[in-house]
């Protein structure tokens, strides 16, 4: 009992150690206070929105920023800023859970097919293969299409598919550990496989895992957004970086506020990820400059 | 190597099957089929009954995805919903169109990215360095169509040097492709060429700290001559991979910015056939881009096998 108090106690002094790590560089900083900002801005954001973000005026159209309309208003009369602080809720709540849940199937399919390699292994890596050399967009725009934009829908199928490159990443890690005398003696000591992935392999592959998580967290995001700018992510008038900059688009030459006001927010969210994310990376002791981007 | 290369070239037709496979059972899969989601409110009775006969949707799956595999080998797609037309006959402009502008994006950017790559790494944490590597960052992490949205507006909108949206026929012949495709291409390549020069750097920097650099130095090479000769071709084996792996990454981004252009290529093609919900053109599309993506993965590994010379006396000795 005590034991597993100190050792709690070890992992969140732990956590607390990785953070200040990545905050003892300007880029981990930095990072990591846009992502901070970003997230309190989402929780926060409806508490303080000035406009109503649905309300259509077209007497007041294409507004240009003044100290009524801060970042201005849209085609349909919509403040561009009550719009844009709360742009990004649902790309960051869906691409959370999306994120969780890549890491979640990723990582157990990646540390099942290194412990039990063999024909299964080659078989599902080939599956794995194959998978991945299907363009994302192409497979995400077919199920979307075929089967709706609601969340329910977006969450399982970005986890799904942001999750193939986490297989591979959980797969080779746990290949390097498997060896390991530890494993060998554990397998001795007639730990099942369940106790031997449970207190064996997951403690020393856990680090790598979740850096890869942290980084296709950027990329689902991207991927969220690009969906939203084809029209196949939310549906209006939720407000969306995505569908906002895809909408502004045609009448950025009058209006360019309404495209530049979402594009910023957009761009340093991705931004504050990628940098907290590597920090996340340095902190742990992970090489991933040589890695491409799958 | 001879095996070698045959082994490659039968696991990347193994996973185009794969790729098969997984298309046609994934619209099979999924609810609705080509003609319910093409009729849409009028799929019912006679209407859906001559649509399944025409299409053959009512013969068993296998035997449908046995003749349409068929047809993919002898390189027929068959034929859309939407415009009774020859996929063939789709397809063949909007493939060209999108080869003009992947390759000019690639012939411009391999190159810079070579050059900022290891310009960034011999000059590492210097002003140089952090200043492209900063550009780079940026350039890599922000999304294709927030890039495209922004060259839009600053260097047709604002500055008007040329024009922001590509309005050309689908058919069109190359050279008057060519001036349109001007932001498009630079659009592309700058992701691309950050994506490459951030590997070109990390390579050039783990060869620079290896032992035979370290003694070259001391033997008193020239700097120059020992960055050609020794670190170079080392450095650039490793980066083939992950150059091809960037370009078919790139597929993916492709079809954004070609929406964003309005240019007439595959992917906004993928765009076009989906919102019309035209499902045998989806599935062949499919089947290119993957083929595509096999097809350069295929030609990285021949490149890396040939170009390093210790895999070949390998399986010489075999």
């Amino acid at each position: 009992m005590t034991f597993e108090k100190e050792q709690k106690k070890n992992n969140l002094q732990k956590i607390f150690e990785v953070i200040k790590t990545m905050a003892s560089k300007p880029s981990g900083l930095i990072g990591l206070s846009i992502l901070l900002f970003h997230v309190i801005l989402a929780i926060t954001s409806p508490l303080y929105a000035p406009y109503d973000f649905k309300a259509i005026d077209p007497t007041l159209m294409l507004q240009a920023p003044s100290s009524e309309f801060w970042f201005g208003t849209d085609s349909l009369g919509r403040d561009v800023f009550t719009r844009t602080i709360l742009g990004g809720r649902t790309a960051l709540t869906v691409t959370f859970f999306g994120s969780l849940i890549a890491l979640f199937w990723g990582g157990s399919l990646g540390i099942f097919c290194g412990l039990v390699g063999g024909k299964i292994d080659d078989v599902v890596m080939r599956i794995i293969d194959a998978f991945l050399s299907i363009p994302w967009i192409l497979a995400m725009l077919l199920i979307v299409s075929l089967l709706g934009t609601t969340t329910l829908v977006l969450i399982p199928a970005l986890g799904f598919f942001y999750g193939k490159g986490i297989v591979r990443v959980a797969r080779a890690a746990t290949h390097d550990v498997i060896a390991k005398d530890f494993i060998v003696s554990a397998r001795a000591r007639g730990h099942s496989n369940l106790s031997i992935i449970w207190n064996e392999i997951l403690p020393n592959v856990r680090d790598a895992i979740m850096v890869e998580g942290a980084m296709r967290w950027s990329w689902m995001l991207l991927g969220f957004s690009s969906l939203s700018f084809l029209g196949f992510g939310v549906s209006p008038p939720t407000p969306d970086w995505g569908l906002m900059i895809s909408n502004a688009r045609g009448l950025m030459s009058f209006a360019y506020w309404a495209v530049l006001a979402p594009i910023f927010g957009l761009s340093s969210l991705i931004i504050g990820i990628n940098l907290t994310a590597d920090a996340f990376a340095k902190a742990l002791g992970i090489d991933r400059s040589t890695k491409a981007p799958v | 190597m001879f095996f070698l290369v045959l082994k490659r070239i039968l696991l990347g037709l193994i996973t185009l099957f794969i790729v098969s496979l997984i298309t046609f059972s994934g619209v099979e899969v999924l609810p609705g089929d080509a003609c319910t989601t093409y009729l849409e409110r009028e799929a019912y009775g006679a209407a859906l009954e001559a649509c399944y006969e025409r299409l053959g949707l009512n013969t068993p799956a296998y035997e449908r995805y046995i003749s349409w595999a068929a047809g993919v080998l002898q390189g027929d797609f068959g034929y859309s919903l939407s415009g009774e037309m020859r996929i063939n006959d789709v397809l063949g402009p909007r493939v060209k169109n999108s080869m003009v502008l992947a390759s000019a994006s690639i012939l411009i950017g391999i190159p810079i990215a070579l050059l900022l790559g290891i310009i960034t790494a011999l000059w590492r944490d210097k002003l140089p360095d952090i200043i492209i590597s900063t550009v780079t960052i940026f350039s890599m992490t922000i999304p294709e169509f927030i890039s495209a949205t922004l060259l839009i507006l600053i260097v047709a909108i604002w500055l008007e040097w040329l024009p922001g949206i590509v309005i050309v026929p689908t058919g069109v012949s190359i050279s008057e492709l060519l001036p349109n495709i001007i932001l498009p291409v630079i659009a592309i390549s700058m992701i691309m060429t950050a994506h490459m020069a951030r590997m070109v750097r990390s390579s050039v920097i783990q060869v620079m700290a290896s032992d035979y650099v370290q003694m070259a130095i001391l033997k008193g090479v020239p700097y120059w001559k020992m960055v050609f000769k020794h670190v170079l071709p080392n450095a650039l084996l490793p980066a083939i991979n992950v150059v091809a792996l960037t370009i078919a990454w790139l597929l993916g981004g492709v079809v954004v910015t070609e929406v964003v252009f309005n240019y007439p290529g595959l992917g906004r093609l993928v765009i076009e056939s989906i919102s019309n919900r035209d499902l045998p053109v989806v599935q062949a599309l499919a089947i290119i881009l993957a083929s595509i993506y096999v097809s350069i993965n295929l030609i990285a590994d021949l490149m890396t096998l040939m170009l390093n010379p210790r895999l070949k006396s390998l399986q010489i000795k075999k």
